[in-house]
């Protein structure tokens, strides 16, 4: 299935496939609906911004792909979410493999306290890789591919809570990548970084969509303006429950938007 | 609830500014044409110095566009507004440059007597000054069909600039003692035919602003 969207940035994305999907997705916390009835496809090589206001239900569609939303207690979804065309509802799914395919990156930096090879081989060997010099293969191509190797090659071996806040960022990318990952899910990835380290992330997005799916939840307009292909927007109706007002190519969506929610929203007449 | 008030409040303000630098540029074509018919020399040099306000003002507006995308990264309809103001203030400034190219062929003509009373030029000019100021009330509006209607009117400004042209021309063949004067007369003409295609550039970049898409709406045959 093809997105009908030539995506934004003048890219010409070869693998227009849609990777992931929600089809009529209600979900609930409770008697809580958090979500309802949101259908979209998110394509495959390219970077997808989710943006809307505080308590719209951004961080909780995000959650939908990788089955986060499972540890929160009381939590339901209704709907079909797919990856590559297989729904991952179904209870008997493994979502140990599932988050393997669907890694995460947080608000927050949360590198293990422990060196900065562990922390990128840590994946790996959870999985059953155990070879020293697998593993340094596999930290370095990921650091690399993280745009960390060089800052931190020669202290392979020190504390990861020793790098900055935008290294760790960038380390916590690197241990999603350490596991060959599909699609990486960013919730709030700059939120804790200074312009400079949230420049470099943003650049590092850019590289990564080459080769992955990326999907990132962001208060920040400018940077889902700045880093996305396709843009979500998402806002609450009166009872609280999240919708799905606008979808579209990010170069639509913020020079000309369809709906008028949207442009309220992005031009700052309600927030 | 409106959540930026500041930076809405400065929009705004751009906005009269562009009307103002409007009025600025109507004011400069009305009294070139007048100073035409009067053959009044003072009032066509006050048009010429008076076109470094309007270029002036063309640079301030700008300014202020430029600051505003820089500290306040505007988005949808207010980009897009932003975008049409800094076409339309070219678009303006360059009617005033056509208004300051009459004003100096009056200065040229001086005293010399004239070869015809006016009739065809001063049709162009209302037709082009009355495009000039709906394209501004359309731009006020946010009013895209009438653009489009008026981005229409440009054919009537050809014809009479065709008519001016064919005149002058049997001027010309018919006496070319008069072919220095007449040709002054087709330069006003000129003026007059381009500041009217300048018309419909505003016209459509209001389109723009309103519906987000660019075309060219009409093409001149000049």
């Amino acid at each position: 299935m093809s997105v009908n969207y030539a995506l934004s940035n003048n890219r010409k994305v070869q693998h227009n496939n849609v990777k992931l999907k929600t089809e009529g997705v209600n979900l609930f916390y409770g008697t809580f609906q958090a979500l309802r009835n949101i259908t979209l496809g998110i394509p495959q090589r390219a970077i997808t911004a989710v943006i809307g206001p505080s308590g719209c239900g951004k961080s909780s569609f995000l959650r939908l792909f990788n089955r986060m939303n499972d540890l929160i207690a009381g939590a339901r979804v209704e709907g079909h979410v797919t990856i590559d065309g297989v729904s991952i509802c179904e209870k008997d799914i493994d979502v140990v493999e599932l988050r393997k395919r669907v890694g995460m990156v947080f608000q927050k930096p949360n590198p293990f306290p422990m060196s900065v090879f562990e922390n990128v081989a840590f994946g790996p060997r959870r999985h059953g890789r155990n070879n020293h010099r697998e593993l340094e293969g596999i930290a370095e191509r990921s650091l690399r591919h993280a745009a960390l190797w060089d800052e931190v090659k020669d202290k392979l071996e020190q504390s990861a809570l020793a790098l900055s806040g935008g290294q760790q960022q960038r380390l916590c990318i690197a241990r999603v990548l350490a596991v060959e990952p599909e699609v990486i899910l960013m919730d709030e990835p700059c939120s804790a970084l200074d312009p400079v380290a949230t420049l470099k992330i943003e650049d590092l997005m850019r590289s990564l969509a080459e080769d992955y799916t990326i999907v990132i939840v962001t208060h920040n307009m400018q940077q889902a303006a700045r880093v996305s292909d396709m843009a979500a927007f998402l806002m609450m109706e009166e009872d609280r429950a999240g919708v799905l007002v606008e979808y579209g190519p990010t170069s639509q969506l913020f020079t000309n938007p369809r709906d008028k929610r949207t442009e309220d929203y992005i031009t700052g007449r309600f927030g | 609830m409106e959540i930026r008030t500041t930076y809405h409040k400065k929009l705004r303000e751009i906005q009269d500014d562009v009307l103002a630098m409007g009025n600025m540029v109507d004011k400069a074509l009305s009294r070139a044409m007048e100073a035409l018919k009067k053959r009044d020399v003072a009032t066509a040099k006050q048009v010429i110095l008076n076109d470094l306000k309007i270029n002036e003002k063309r640079f301030n507006i700008e300014e202020k566009c430029i600051q505003l995308i820089a500290t306040q990264q505007p988005m949808a309809s207010d980009l897009r507004n932003i975008i049409c103001v800094l076409n339309i203030v070219t678009d303006l400034e360059r009617i005033g440059d056509h208004a300051e190219g009459i004003g100096k062929i009056v200065v040229m003509i001086g005293d010399e007597p004239p070869l015809k009373p006016l009739i065809d030029l001063p049709r162009m000019a209302d037709k082009t000054l009355g495009m000039l100021r709906r394209s501004l009330d359309t731009f006020t509006n946010r009013d895209a069909d009438a653009a489009r209607e008026i981005i229409a009117e440009d054919d009537a400004v050809d014809s009479l600039y065709e008519q001016v042209f064919h005149d002058l021309l049997i001027f010309m063949a018919e006496d070319p003692r008069t072919i220095t004067r007449a040709t002054r007369l087709l330069w006003v003409a000129h003026n007059l035919e381009r500041s009217a295609d300048r018309v419909t550039n505003i016209c459509e970049r209001v389109v723009f602003c309103v519906t987000g898409k660019m075309q060219e709406i009409g093409t001149s045959k000049y």
